[in-house]
């Protein structure tokens, strides 16, 4: 009873990986004891587990999840915040302002408006309720500078790398602070716009050429390249 | 009444389905009592009703003078219009017509139109300028399931209980004699519907069969038995072979109707 | 049109655009072309030209839409007024109501609905320009869009039609041949569950004839489904291809 693909084969859904004792992995499903993909992706496997690397993806919570996202309303005694997810997130007043909510008193705008960012964690969430969100911890809430850039949550590993070698060379070549949400959202902070543009530019660049190899190199070959050129523009 | 039906329900219906039975006691491809009542609305030029089981369904039949299409010159005009009237089910609301109702419509309007039932040439009053305009109007009264078969029964019966005023031409104008002549009716389509339920076809599905059926398969036959219209509905799939099944099972059906009510 | 021609079929076994009698229509298939919907593929089917945007999963809205257990599947097979020979209203048509109705119910069995309850997908068909054959070439882009952006799927959808035209049968009608023939049979199929989830056919075909024609659009699904995995493919196999030109310089 087969694996019937080979390693990093591109696949599409509906096709046919593995039949047989199989175990049914991420992107993929189990149907007459076969399995089939359910995403346009890579196949991988150790063993007994069938998994598909799924190129494109989006969010769905799950709890102790940090994750990275935009206040989009201010509700009565909350707000509601965009993850980058089919979900909205809900953050009550009482959790960041760390004591019981006075409505008369506590002018929610103030604390956090349209279009903040958060840093934050689910602490809540099943099919029939929208996801809860805290940031009642050590490196949660508010951001304040920086800009944001969203990639498809399944390549946040890639842009960590292997024991975060990728993202540790990104960071130092542009000396920038990279905040990495799970859910596909990235916080850069650098000291000048250029700088958080350049780690913007190398984490795209991932995203679209994960599936590839060679790609460390080649995106510190292209932070190197961008480095010199601004020395010598600043020499002119 | 609650709308959902209920998991028990669903299992038992699957169940006994997979066995070969219905919990009406009706066998796969049985259908329900079926009553035919035409020229009940005198207004209209033609009108029927169908009692399909609890599904009852009223058409009426109007004759207006129109331009024709300009393609077909030479042809009178068909059309078909169809009402899920709120007061048929609790899931059917007031408003212009939904897609269901527009879905309903186009169907029985294929099995007139593509079996040639209505001889549209003996409609043209003056080439490329006048001609009669067939208005069938489904109008569907309580919904119990396969409103489909049930319009296309009463839409078709309407068609045979039309009667249009006598006239002739007169210096381009039409002018209307006494008496009646009847609708020029060449063929008596007949549709089928089949609903697929675990993996076993079961035809004419009342309305709780429609609740967990995966699809349906709605097929029009003329009266040489060849198939003129189909319409696969619901969100799920049938093998092809299912789909050859159908049309047997179909076909059969047609063929006993056509003895039963001497179309 | 001001001639209709007097045969569809020449005595050499011919085509008006001089196709054999299974041959396909060209198809060219494009995936990821609208950046800002979450999935999008175009298509170019003979001469058809249809393009297809996909958003979600997202709230449902109006919220009381929502269900409870599963996602909500909404699509628009839409036509541009400029897409057809006459003029078409941009207002929603019976007909363009009725092919989005089976479309959405062509595609809904690839989907697992179950997965993201109280949200929606929205799938937006936009012909472009028509030919015949729009319904099937709607449902090969959209399950592509569908694939692209992400959304989990049981299977791919592609769609072929077969027809009659004298008294053949034969693959994939355009316009004229729709019009003037005496039968069409467009057919929508999940290739490896073998499922068909889009059946229709308006004509005159005895029952063997249907079997011919259903087991025609069959086969010409299965080509299309090549390229739609052609399709997706390339999206991804040519940034590899760059980068090894790039390292070998």
């Amino acid at each position: 009873m087969p694996i019937l693909l080979e390693r990093r084969q591109l696949v599409t859904p509906g096709d046919l990986i593995a039949e047989g004792e199989y175990i049914a992995g991420e992107n993929t499903y189990m149907e007459n004891n076969k399995i089939y993909a359910s995403r346009v992706g890579i196949v991988e496997y150790e063993t007994k587990k069938v998994d598909v690397v799924a190129l494109k993806s989006f969010y769905v919570p799950r709890m102790g999840d940090i994750i990275i996202g935009t206040i989009t309303e201010v509700g009565f005694s909350g707000w509601t915040a965009d993850i980058n997810s089919p979900y909205p997130a809900l953050l009550r007043a009482s959790d960041v302002l760390s004591r019981p909510f006075r409505p008369q008193k506590d002018d929610l705008p103030q604390v956090l408006d349209i279009g903040d960012l958060v840093v934050a964690k689910i602490v809540s969430y099943d099919r029939t309720h929208d996801p809860q969100l805290t940031v009642a911890e050590p490196g949660l809430g508010k951001i304040t500078r920086g800009q944001i850039v969203k990639v498809t949550p399944t390549k946040i590993p890639r842009v960590i790398g292997r024991k975060g070698s990728m993202i540790s060379m990104i960071k130092q070549e542009t000396g920038c602070n990279i905040i990495l949400g799970v859910n596909g959202v990235v916080l850069i902070t650098g000291k000048t716009l250029e700088d958080e543009q350049l780690a913007m530019r190398a984490i795209l660049k991932i995203e679209e050429e994960s599936h590839t190899s060679g790609l460390t190199d080649r995106i510190t070959k292209m932070l190197k390249e961008e480095k010199s050129r601004k020395e010598e523009k600043k020499n002119e | 009444m609650a709308a959902v039906i209920t998991r028990v329900k669903k299992k038992q219906i699957e169940q006994l389905i997979a066995k070969g039975k219905r919990l009406d006691g009706r066998g796969l491809t049985d259908y329900r009592e079926t009553k035919i009542e035409q020229g009940i609305i005198e207004r209209a030029e033609g009108s029927a009703k169908v009692l399909l089981g609890r599904t009852e369904v009223v058409v009426g039949t109007k004759i207006e003078m129109g331009e024709p299409f300009p393609d077909t010159p030479d042809a009178g005009v068909l059309t078909v219009n169809a009402e899920l009237v709120p007061l048929a089910s609790p899931r059917f609301e007031p408003g212009p017509p939904d897609e269901n109702s527009i879905e309903l419509a186009r169907i029985v309007d294929r099995g007139i139109r593509e079996s040639k039932a209505i001889d549209l040439e003996k409609l043209c009053i003056a080439p490329g300028k006048k001609v009669f305009v067939v208005f069938v109007d489904v109008y569907v009264l309580n919904h119990d399931g396969n409103l489909i078969d049930a319009s296309a029964l009463a839409a078709m019966a309407a068609l045979l209980n039309t009667k249009m005023a006598k006239y002739e031409v007169e210096d381009g104008e039409v002018k209307i004699k006494p008496g009646y002549e009847p609708l020029p009716i060449k063929k008596r389509p007949i549709t089928v519907t089949c609903a697929k339920i675990g993996d076993k076809l079961v035809v004419d599905p009342w309305l709780e069969e429609e609740q967990v059926m995966d699809a349906r398969i709605s097929m029009a036959f003329d009266d040489d038995g060849n198939i003129c219209a189909i319409q696969k509905g619901g969100s799920g799939y049938f093998e092809p072979k299912q789909v050859f099944e159908a049309a047997r099972i179909a076909k059969e059906k047609v063929e006993e109707m056509r003895k039963q009510l001497n179309w | 049109m001001n001639d209709k021609p007097e045969r569809l079929i020449d005595k050499k076994g011919l085509r008006l655009d001089g196709r054999k009698l299974d041959e396909l229509r060209p198809v060219k298939l494009q995936v990821g072309v609208i950046s800002r919907a979450d999935g999008s593929a175009y298509i170019e089917h003979g001469k058809n030209k249809i393009l297809v945007g996909v958003y979600g999963p997202r709230e449902v809205h109006p919220k009381h839409l929502a269900l409870p257990d599963r996602t909500v599947l909404k699509c628009r097979y839409h036509m541009a007024p400029f897409s057809v020979q006459e003029r078409k209203s941009p207002a929603p048509s019976r007909r363009e109501i009725e092919l989005s109705k089976v479309i959405r119910e062509s595609l809904e069995p690839a989907i697992f609905m179950e997965y993201y309850p109280r949200t929606m997908i929205d799938v937006f068909v936009e012909v472009l320009q028509a030919d015949g054959g729009t319904r099937c070439a709607s449902i090969t882009a959209a399950a592509l869009a569908l694939a692209d952006s992400g959304i989990p799927m049981r299977d791919l959808v592609v769609a072929c039609a077969a027809g009659k035209l004298d008294d053949t049968i034969v693959l994939d009608l355009m316009d004229t041949e729709d019009k003037m023939g005496s039968a069409d049979v467009p057919v929508a199929l999940m290739p490896n569950l073998n499922a068909v989830t889009l059946l229709q056919m308006d004509g005159t075909l005895s029952t063997d004839e249907f079997e011919s024609a259903v087991n025609l659009a069959l086969e010409g699904c299965r080509q299309i489904y090549a390229l739609q995995k052609e399709a997706l493919r390339t999206k991804y196999v040519n940034v590899k291809e760059e980068n090894k030109e790039e390292a070998e310089e």
